[in-house]
């Protein structure tokens, strides 16, 4: 890291023995038959016939000004869920994210919908994100081009399912990435669309990392990490195994994973 | 979730600094840095609302316009749906069951459809409530804003259906002889004060549904059961005229804010509907349900606002 004025840095996320439980209904351990769940809602307890799932546990880091922090881990081990609670989205069970402004994940998809035109999901989109309609009508023209919809005709007022799914992945990042972040949280947005599309998009999560004070990145592919992160955490199980400098951390990942 | 409770082990992998040791509560607090997710105060949220109006607008409109996207009569369907919907409901009460029960037959076709549509809007703005969070769970997850949008947004969508309905309502007054005078203007302040009704049901039920999803399977029936007991097909005085129950039985039954709120639109439309059918008080009534409400379900759904989204 960068940082030759040791005791100047600034933290702009701190989490503190963060806990993250989600909880299940209908997922029930035991007999799945009627009565069974009816003696259940009868049997007097807090947690009727909810499994819980313990996804992070007890997580405490300070990431400063400047950084771009990678998230590694195997499937399920809780790398979505930490980004999530770091932006405040899901509430913690017990611990506490601090942060400096509102941190946000790159990703739009969820407000967007399918049987409206890209024109329309765009307007929808930059609005759920919290820009102004004057924002959005100024930056329109440059989402536009950057999706390369229409490139191959009139795509841009079509209902978005009409779309296949590497052009409506394209328009989603497009979208997502039109935004200027504090604090930032990439989820393996890079990998998509088809190469040129890539390195378009990764030369906007480069630009817009120079604007954001701090970078998260999750994602599976290290080369990724190692272009764009000089910190990482690994998780494992819900829990911080490891945090340190990107190659540190990284060999011994890589050791784990048996590459 | 005390703030206290914990001692801040802070575990960096970076070089040490001056702030290294010091409890992440104080260097959190040294730094100016916030909580993140938490409830902002009751004035914030309410400026965060206005902020977003132009997302719950739009939002509202995307979902009313997605609805029928992939009909081949597409929006057309906006007015079909309650066309249809006041025509089964006029073939099974206004024929077979003979319903009409003291009201003058042409007034008795106006009357029931503006029921229906007046109804409808409570009924599904309750039940889009009740998915509001829980139906839109990838939203919540994914982007910030101030989750109330959710709800009010399906109040506003069921607002814009109603707008659409009431093309068929004018219509149908006009054929049944209720032509338009001054009085239909009496229309905009009893809709104005239902949206208000609507949007508080919609913020409660919105919470009640985000802790229990279990209710949009039970509050189809409850609705239904409410919507025989308001008096949509029928007028609640003169269903109980002749059986033998004291007069402020009626009253208390008309009070409903269902009730009300079918009565006043009916009696602002339909010529025939005189002021004779209203319930005493009826206008500090329609304001008294919006203003309960429209606060209680504000404040309601506000409360929970940090633990949203937990699923």
């Amino acid at each position: 890291m960068a940082d030759d004025t040791t005791g100047a840095r600034v933290p702009t996320v701190i989490a503190d023995d963060l806990h993250i439980v989600y909880r299940v209904n209908g997922a029930r351990t035991g007999r799945g038959s009627a009565t069974a769940a009816l003696s259940r809602i009868l049997k007097r307890g807090e947690e009727r016939g909810v499994r819980t799932v313990h996804a992070v546990r007890g997580v405490s880091f300070v990431a400063y000004r400047g950084e771009a922090i990678g998230l590694i881990g195997s499937n399920g081990s809780g790398k979505s869920t930490l980004l999530r609670a770091i932006a405040g989205l899901l509430p913690a069970e017990r611990g506490k994210v601090y942060t400096d402004g509102q941190p946000s994940l790159l990703g739009v998809n969820a407000a967007l919908m399918n049987d409206l035109t890209g024109e329309r999901n765009i307007i929808l989109g930059g609005l759920a994100m919290g820009m102004s309609r004057e924002e959005i009508k100024a930056r329109y023209q440059e989402i536009v081009d950057f999706s390369g919809i229409n490139e191959k005709g009139d795509f841009i007022t079509l209902p978005m399912r009409t779309y296949s799914s590497g052009m409506a992945a394209r328009l989603r990042f497009s979208i997502a990435a039109a935004k200027d972040h504090d604090v930032l949280m990439i989820d393996e947005a890079l990998a998509t669309g088809d190469r040129s599309f890539q390195k378009r998009s990764e030369a906007r999560i480069r630009e817009l990392r120079k604007h954001a004070g701090t970078v998260f990145l999750v994602s599976h592919n290290n080369k990724s990490i190692r272009d764009t992160c000089d910190r990482v955490l690994w998780l494992e199980r819900g829990e911080l195994r490891m945090d340190g400098p990107t190659d540190e951390v990284l060999r011994e990942y890589e050791k784990f994973t048996g590459k | 979730m005390s703030e206290t409770t914990h001692d801040g082990t802070v575990a960096v992998g970076a070089p040490a600094s001056p702030d290294e040791g010091l409890p992440a509560a104080e260097l959190a607090a040294k730094y100016g840095l916030s909580v993140s997710g938490a409830r902002p105060s009751l004035g914030a949220y309410v400026r965060q609302l206005w902020g977003r109006r132009h997302f719950i607008l739009a939002f509202s409109q995307a979902k009313l316009t997605a609805q029928y996207s992939k009909a081949k009569l597409g929006q057309l369907w906006q007015v079909a749906t309650p066309l249809l919907n006041a025509a089964v409901y006029f073939f099974i009460f206004g024929l077979l069951l003979g319903a009409r029960r003291g009201i003058p037959s042409d007034v008795y076709v106006p009357f029931l459809v503006t029921g229906v549509f007046v109804f409808t809007f409570t009924q599904s703005s309750v039940l889009a409530g009740v998915r509001a969070i829980s139906g839109n769970l990838g939203l919540v997850r994914a982007l910030h804003f101030p989750r109330a949008s959710l709800p009010i947004s399906f109040a506003l969508q069921q607002l814009q259906q109603l707008l659409f309905s009431m093309i068929v309502l004018v219509v149908i007054m006009v054929a049944f002889r209720s032509y338009p005078d001054l009085s239909w203007l009496l229309v905009v302040p009893a809709l104005a004060l239902q949206v208000v009704f609507n949007t508080g049901l919609a913020l409660i039920f919105a919470r009640m549904g985000s802790k229990t999803p279990d209710l949009a399977q039970l509050m189809p029936f409850v609705l239904r059961t409410w919507m025989y007991a308001s008096g949509v097909m029928f007028s609640i005085p003169a269903m109980l005229a002749d059986k033998n129950v004291p007069s402020w039985l009626a009253d208390v039954l008309q009070w409903n804010p269902a009730a009300i709120y079918m009565d006043l639109v009916r009696f602002a439309l339909i010529d025939g509907y005189g002021s004779s059918y209203l319930p005493p008080h009826v206008w500090a009534f329609a304001l008294g349900w919006a203003v309960l409400a429209g606060v209680v379900g504000f404040v309601y759904f506000w409360k929970a606002e940090e633990r949203y989204g937990r699923g």
